[in-house]
């Protein structure tokens, strides 16, 4: 093959898609880990049917893996594809509108052969013929033949050649961007090491793939993208629930706690549960119950009796645990709650994102019931907000609610991986055996802390539980001052936490008149936008919040200096109108979006500048 | 396997070492204070240490008892004692953790968590104070109430097939299930020292008088007058014998249970049924469970299973024998990890 050029490209995004069964996830997920091997940042997106098999060559059983790799900061996972993998017309069908002009198209063109999954994708003509796909550049592959020629000696049914068909399209894009078959191939060999002629198959796919776009004549150029300029450490590619589950066995090892998680498998956050039980080695109890009420409930025992105790969940089953949070709340015991957040009401769409829990967090409970609520910024932020929030609920007694969604929760971004003595050390309020002053309910005055005393410790037997109790003695009692004592020091411990957090801090250009809000899995989209009003000169300030209950002390003085907020975020307004109820007198606008979707770099900066101007 | 030993006391202690300072607030002559009572005593005779007693509860009039007693305790929501027990346990093998619930508390609202706990086998043992009504919201049917009952809430007699706690316990493969009355305080006392002792969850059914909404609703099988006749006292290894004279018995009639008399149409002591709380089949203990008349009391089924807690316990070790790492940093760190 004549030698090609080999262009540098500072970003790129591509797309894989596929029926859900072809292994688009896999090929995705293989792609962003040979780029991070070779030092790109990244940032990946996996978007899928609730189905596990849906309709085949229908659109909605499209499912698409999109991986945004750069040697610049790579902040999202990007708007639009320059490369596009489609396995079927329905693929195709599904994401041609969301190409970059003149993007490479990548065909299987056996599927495009099939009319009836043409019919069923919506086409009326064929794509081939019908100019819709001259604005791209257009390779055409018949994978199927090609992975059935390339394993033809091995005696494989078809059936399992045809599941080797991601292969090949993962090994023409591992040409295309001069990446190395190696971290694919120690892949399929631990994947397939038992079962040798499957090995054989895929890696055979793999370097058919690769052959082939070696060989294609339309294939003028290849691409580089060059390793980011990343600080020094040492890095990985990692997803947003697992970095969740390590974030919390860190918090357990900066407590000197055991872990306990209790939870009930629920899209989209079934990943932490699966992750933290791989890791009895470490201790780990994870506790699968049969609901999402034992979940919490189970929860909240392992905390009365000493473990940094953890329940997982979305949505729908938060709304389940509401009454427990309120146990957890009046007995002042410490839990931490992640809400892996999708798009509702109910059922909504499970695999789905969105931030519309926010007020089910913050006010979805009976009685007055604060407890602190903190929100993660992206893959990796998952792993330090979730020791924040273990932080936080440990050394407060408090129960903490973090949201993360699945956005952030699924996807993936380059991390830089931490050393755990680097982390700040956590300090439980124990209570200490035989301490005669000891009463369940005594204070800190500073920060109002009640002390926890975990039962086998000598001299302090005590009892807890959801009837309210006397301030310090904590004996059951409806006498009226009582409770609203109670009622505000509850309230007050909580404010009080606005002590132990860092203070809100502002990107962009603080100096301008207005400020933009976001908070949650948005950080990355709305951070792009920022900077790219910036380069087209309309510099606008920036808050990304990560505390929410309590919001950081210095919010007011910060909302104060600003002309015109505006607060974006994935939900009907829910952030912004608890800034309007805490912080009123402020001029507030807001930019919503509620299509399970995560936010366009250029639908952000198109709204900003609509009204700024 | 290794299983965690609860650590006993190094003194001796008695009965009124376990009841806390706070006024007793159930009715007068309601069955609770009878229970109290045994609790405290078995707690005593049981022997472990105060601090490791872990008493959890739900809602109901069952579920005070945690304020009565000078253990740790844990009052906590409608139905969900058993979900708060197994994180306890699961936590602290070392504590001696009782849930104490009603037919309320666990037969409907918390339904599903009492099957889940009994199919797991966490060494926990539940007090059932089984009264047949809702007390503490004043008088309305529950799930143990028996059909056609008028309640507040079934002012024509309820339509609805009441649960056998113990039909549940052995559907759900309890490894062990007892059945008192609250008026045989010898008897309560003797059961839940046993079930103090079995490794698993053991699951006690003490019928229960409430004086106000369900009076006298077991009379039939714990008055004074009717009881020799209706109560069969199960032990271990002894022929099923029952009545004031001892002279009645249980034997098996094909696949069913039926009354005998010895002397009777030439019944002997050789046909009477010999009861075996340990064997494993549950065919014997569901029809002594489901029996009517005599109602079968005392142990019922006792059999020895791996727990839950120990089992996890047991991965636990040997997870970290076979993987050997000591912080999520090693896990972080292992994989496809590069350097920049």
């Amino acid at each position: 093959m004549s030698k090609r050029t080999i262009i540098e490209l500072d970003r790129v995004v591509v797309k894989f898609a596929g029926d859900s069964g072809d292994g688009m996830q896999l090929t995705g997920t293989l792609f962003s880990e040979a780029a991070a091997k070779a030092g790109n940042d990244l940032s990946t997106f996996p978007d899928y049917p609730a189905e596990i098999r849906a309709p085949q060559n229908t659109v909605s059983g499209v499912s698409g893996f999109q991986v945004h790799i750069g040697r610049k900061k790579v902040m999202t996972s990007g708007d639009h594809f320059d490369v596009l993998v489609a396995m079927n017309p329905a693929s195709l069908k599904a994401n041609l509108k969301m190409a970059r002009k003149g993007a490479t198209i990548i065909l299987n063109t056996d599927a495009f052969a099939d009319e009836k999954a043409l019919e069923k994708a919506g086409y009326t003509t064929h794509p081939f013929e019908d100019n819709s796909l001259n604005s791209f550049n257009v390779i055409k592959a018949p994978v199927q033949t090609l992975v059935r020629e390339a394993t033809a000696d091995l005696g494989l049914d078809p059936k399992s050649v045809d599941k080797t068909r991601n292969m090949f399209a993962l090994g023409i894009l591992l040409f295309i961007f001069n990446k190395t078959l190696d971290s694919t191939n120690e892949y399929i060999q631990a994947k397939f090491g038992k079962k040798p002629l499957m090995a054989e198959a895929n890696k055979r796919a793999l370097e058919a793939g690769y052959i082939y776009a070696d060989n294609m004549e339309a294939l003028e150029s290849t691409f580089h993208v060059d390793a980011a300029p990343l600080p020094k450490g040492k890095y990985r590619n990692v997803i947003g629930n697992v970095a969740t589950a390590w974030g919390l066995i860190a918090a357990a090892e900066r407590s000197g706690l055991p872990l306990f998680l209790g939870s009930y498998p629920i899209t989209p956050a079934t990943d932490i549960l699966i992750e933290l039980s791989q890791h009895r080695a470490l201790g780990v109890k994870t506790f699968q119950a049969e609901d999402e009420i034992a979940g919490i409930c189970s929860a909240i025992g392992a905390s009365y009796a000493g473990a940094l105790a953890i329940t997982t969940t979305s949505g729908p089953g938060l709304s389940l645990k509401s009454e427990a949070i309120g146990l957890a709340v009046i007995t002042e015991l410490p839990l931490v709650i992640v809400d892996v957040q999708r798009a509702g009401p109910s059922t909504g769409m499970p695999t789905k994102s969105e931030q519309s829990d926010l007020y089910q967090a913050l006010f979805g409970r009976n009685g007055e019931c604060p407890c602190l609520v903190m929100a993660a910024s992206s893959p990796a932020d998952c792993f330090y907000a979730a020791f924040e929030a273990a932080r936080l609920s440990l050394e407060h007694m408090t129960p903490v609610i973090l949201l993360t969604d699945g956005y952030i929760g699924n996807g993936s971004q380059l991390f830089r991986i931490p050393r755990i003595k680097d982390l700040p050390e956590i300090h439980p309020p124990l209570a200490q055996a035989n301490d005669t002053s000891y009463q369940p309910f005594a204070r800190d005055p500073q920060t109002l802390v009640r002390k926890w005393a975990v039962p086998g410790t000598e001299g302090l037997r005590h009892r807890v539980g959801g009837l309210e109790k006397t301030d310090g003695a904590g004996a059951v009692s409806t006498d009226p001052l009582n409770h609203q004592k109670m009622v505000d020091l509850r309230a007050q411990k909580v404010a009080k936490v606005a002590d132990n957090i860092p203070e809100q801090t502002l990107e962009g250009h603080p100096e301008s008149d207005t400020l933009i809000i976001s908070w949650g899995g948005t950080y990355g989209a709305v951070s792009s936008a920022v900077t790219q009003l910036q380069q087209s000169g309309t510099p606008v300030a920036h808050a990304h919040f990560r505390y929410i209950m309590p919001l950081p002390r210095n919010t007011s003085e910060i909302l104060g200096r600003y002309k015109k907020i505006i607060v974006c975020e994935l939900n009907g307004g829910q952030f912004v109108n608890y800034l309007r109820m805490t912080h009123p007198g402020h001029n507030y606008a807001q930019f919503n979006k509620v299509q399970g979707q995560p936010f366009l770099v250029e639908e952000l900066v198109a709204h900003i500048q609509s009204v700024i101007q | 396997m290794s299983t965690t030993q609860i650590p006993l006391s190094n003194t001796p202690l008695t009965k009124d070492d376990f009841l806390s300072d706070q006024m007793v607030k159930w009715c007068p002559g309601c069955g609770g204070h009878a229970i109290l009572n045994s609790v405290a005593q078995t707690f005593a005779r049981a022997g472990f240490r105060q601090e490791n007693y872990m008493m959890v509860s739900g809602i109901g009039c069952s579920s005070r008892i945690p304020y009565y007693l000078n253990t740790y305790g844990f009052h906590g929501i409608h139905g969900r004692a058993a979900a708060i027990a197994s994180g306890i346990k699961i936590v602290r093998p070392d504590l001696s953790v009782w849930v104490s619930s009603g037919d309320g508390d666990s037969m409907a609202i918390g339904g599903n968590h009492f099957i889940h706990l009994v199919r797991r086998n966490l060494d926990i043992t539940v007090l059932l104070f089984n009264n047949q009504i809702y007390g503490l919201t004043k008088g309305q049917y529950s799930p143990t109430t028996p059909m056609g009952k008028i309640t507040k809430t079934s002012p024509f007699g309820t339509i609805e097939h009441p649960f056998n706690p113990g039909e549940l316990v052995l559907g759900s493969q309890g490894t062990f299930f007892a059945r008192v009355a609250d008026n045989s305080p010898k008897q309560m006392t003797e059961v839940m020292y046993a079930a103090s002792q079995h490794k698993g969850t053991a699951i006690i059914e003490i019928l229960e008088n409430c004086v106000i909404f369900a009076d006298k609703a077991h009379a039939r099988i714990t008055s004074r007058e009717t009881r020799d006749d209706n109560q069969l006292w199960l032990e271990h290894g002894k022929p099923m014998l029952f009545g004031a004279e001892m002279k009645k018995g249980i034997r098996l009639n094909g696949t069913t249970l039926e009354v005998v008399t010895l002397g009777e149409n030439g019944v002997t002591l050789q046909d009477i049924l010999v009861h075996d709380q340990h064997t494993d089949d549950p065919a014997l203990h569901l029809l002594l469970a489901e029996m009517k008349a005599p109602v079968a009391m005392g142990v019922l089924r006792s059999v020895e299973a791996p727990t839950y807690e120990d089992l996890l316990e047991e991965q636990i070790a040997t997870q970290h024998t076979s993987h050997p790492v000591q912080s999520i940093e090693d896990v972080m760190n292992s994989g496809d990890v590069f350097d920049i």
